[in-house]
């Protein structure tokens, strides 16, 4: 994936030569192992620090409400159907956009890495042939690449953009008989007791930071329901009915717009999954209405629309 | 005693012994992270750790403290009237804090304990604990103490100092406190020069393993106005995504909202953890918030730490570079960054 930086260093000089652009969302590396940092390159000078491996996986398309001017962005699966959301949504014009499209086979769960490395440090790393070179103070190893990506990505059924206008680099072959939702089925064999139990330990080390939901690029809200102060509609303690109050409207403010990137749980400073509240409401969508977030813009999502056909399998 | 070698296989017996008196607090896994609690075991303490990834602030400032009470029932005459929520200030004992830890309540001191104000919780937590500390002997690639005045091997916030020499510790009584507790300590032996020796080289192998990467004396020298106006905090800010985390993980980020509770004829008087990065934080009752942009939001939390709290209490910057900011953001915003592109020319807008 690192011969995407030329392309894209390639692209973004002539979007700025050709004035198509006022600026291009990419990334820059990072200052740390396994994280680089959204970067927005204003000009021709800053097109160097564009940057491309394993470790974008922060969903740019976070970075387009609101924004006015010409951007080109670089867009993964997932943050192109984001993209397709907040167009469906009106939060950004097609004309504004040239999405520079990334063909990816998974983002590296920093996660995942730290846990096999048992408490050792990762200092340096670095990828080749489909391996993860990692060095530290006293060690060296190479891991399986496959082995360590994010989960979302490890499950991903649509790691090619759906909208772009170029590519950085060629089409990859879509994973096939995924089995997507081995999780949920198991959260929902549960009884409801456990169920509440699991949910309630899933969450229990919150901090109520929000960066779940800053990171998610369908969370735009100009002011999100725990940021309302007249009337205060949930607690700002770390009590379980107030962390609780909090995931659930997060997570069902998500139905059928969340396209499952991962973005939250990656930005969980906790390691909390959060994506198990989502996922379920994501298999919910398509298994009732047959609908797959992000994919097309010619079909408004089913839960801002009505059709006779709908189900109502509530209505007794 | 000032010092002693405690060798770790008898380390847990010592542990208890303090657990006897005092609540005692150490670094505990618990799913992929540490975090400071209260140990039921010795053996709960998980001294090999690197870090905590919450600094140990909520052992003095919880993230949700509950300051009073009162009744709202009709006809109660004391309905309205705040009444104090007892809490615990029973001897405690901080086992394995780092020194930078150590350090940021020391600055959160020059807030919270000032000569006309004082916070009694705050005073008082920190007067019934006795910090324990583990040096540094291998400090992690994000930790920048020595840039911010600190070391991983500084005792300044501590009341002992531990140095794990391999087969044991050497425990060395910084204050009063630390030396008392060092007298009551059992299992301990006189630290033998081979130990001492040990304990010296380790000091010196991690504080030159740190360097320093970025000067707060340049720093100092700039202009607030100059900074404040800097063209470069739009570069700095795009990224962010004005989460949380850097100020809740912080050692040395204090703020706090302070809010009502009710249910029914009872209410609580809450103090809450806030955080600079929200949009709430500095909104007026009028509508009006002189921090709503995000470039204004994350300008405030370099500012403050790097510029407005040297400037205004003239000892040094807050933050103690325990790095975990640096490794927890989500989107990779880096201080040490930030505060290299502060204290290098800036080139403000015209």
């Amino acid at each position: 994936m690192r011969a995407y930086t030329e392309k894209i260093r390639e692209a973004a000089k002539r979007l700025f030569a050709e004035k198509r652009v006022d600026a291009v969302i990419g990334f820059r590396k990072g200052t740390v192992p396994f994280m680089n940092e959204p970067f927005l390159a204003k000009d021709v000078d800053q097109v160097d620090q564009l940057y491309w491996d394993s470790n974008c996986g922060v969903n740019l398309a976070n970075y387009l409400p609101k924004r006015t001017d010409r951007v080109a962005i670089v867009a993964k699966g997932c943050d192109s159907r984001n993209i397709v959301v907040q167009l469906l949504e009106n939060q950004i014009k097609r004309e504004q956009l040239v999405i520079l499209g990334a063909p990816c086979r998974g983002m590296i769960d920093r996660r995942r890495i730290a846990a096999e490395l048992k408490g050792k440090e990762a200092l340096q790393t670095n990828e080749a042939g489909g391996k993860i070179l990692v060095a530290g103070r006293d060690f060296e190893t190479a891991l399986d690449r496959e082995a360590f990506l994010q989960e979302n990505c490890a499950i991903c059924i649509h790691r090619n953009p759906v909208i772009y206008d170029e590519l950085v680099g060629d089409l990859v072959p879509e994973q096939e008989n995924v089995d997507r939702y081995a999780d949920v089925r198991q959260v929902e064999a549960m009884s409801p007791e456990e169920r509440r139990q699991y949910f309630d330990t899933l969450i229990a080390p919150c901090i109520r930071c929000y960066a779940c939901r800053n990171a998610c690029p369908a969370c735009y809200c100009p002011t999100c329901f725990v940021d309302e102060a007249a009337p205060q509609w949930v607690g700002k303690t770390t009590d379980p009915t107030d962390t609780r109050t909090f995931h659930f409207l997060r997570a069902y403010h998500l139905a059928g717009r969340c396209t499952d990137c991962g973005a939250c749980e990656r930005a969980c400073p906790v390691a909390i999954k959060v994506r198990q509240f989502t996922k379920k409401l994501e298999k919910d969508v398509k298994e009732l209405y047959g609908y797959e977030v992000g994919l097309s813009l010619d079909q408004r999502p089913p839960l801002d629309t009505y059709q006779p056909g709908d189900p109502e399998p509530f209505i007794k | 005693m000032s010092e002693l070698y405690i060798a770790k296989e008898k380390f847990p017996d010592a542990v208890r012994r303090l657990m006897d008196g005092s609540r005692v607090y150490g670094p505990v896994l618990e799913g992929q992270y540490h975090s400071f609690a209260q140990l039921k075991e010795p053996e709960d303490a998980d001294l090999s750790f690197q870090n905590t990834r919450l600094s140990p602030k909520g052992l003095f400032n919880p993230q949700a403290e509950r300051m009073f009470r009162f009744s709202l029932a009709k006809g109660d005459p004391e309905a309205g009237i705040v009444k104090e929520v007892p809490k615990d200030y029973s001897p405690r004992i901080i086992l394995g804090i780092r020194p930078c830890d150590a350090v940021a309540f020391q600055l959160d001191d020059k807030n919270f304990d000032t000569e006309t104000i004082q916070d009694p919780w705050w005073v008082k937590r920190r007067e019934t604990t006795t910090m324990v500390g583990l040096a540094c002997n291998s400090p992690c690639g994000t930790c920048f103490c020595t840039s911010v005045g600190t070391g991983p091997f500084d005792p300044a916030g501590l009341d002992v100092l531990l140095t794990d020499v391999g087969a044991g510790y050497v425990a060395r009584g910084i204050t009063e406190k630390g030396k008392k507790l060092l007298s009551g300590m059992v299992g301990g032996s006189e630290v033998s020069p081979r130990a001492a020796a040990k304990a010296a080289e380790l000091k010196k192998a991690a504080e030159g393993s740190l360097g320093k990467v970025f000067d707060t004396g340049a720093l100092a020298k700039k202009s607030m106005l100059e900074l404040f106006n800097a063209s470069f905090w739009d570069e700095i800010q795009f990224s962010c995504i004005n989460c949380g985390t850097c100020t809740f993980l912080c050692p040395t980020c204090w703020c706090f909202d302070i809010q009502d509770e009710t249910c029914q004829e009872s209410g609580e008087r809450l103090r809450l953890w806030d955080s600079c990065m929200f949009p709430l934080f500095t909104l007026h009752g009028s509508g009006h918030n002189p921090r709503a942009q995000k470039l204004q939001r994350v300008r405030q939390r370099f500012m403050h730490k790097l510029k407005y709290y040297p400037e205004k209490y003239k000892g040094g910057v807050a933050c103690v570079g325990c790095g975990r900011c640096v490794k927890a953001c989500p989107v990779n915003i880096d201080i040490r960054r930030v505060a290299r592109t502060m204290s290098a020319g800036c080139s403000c807008p015209a």
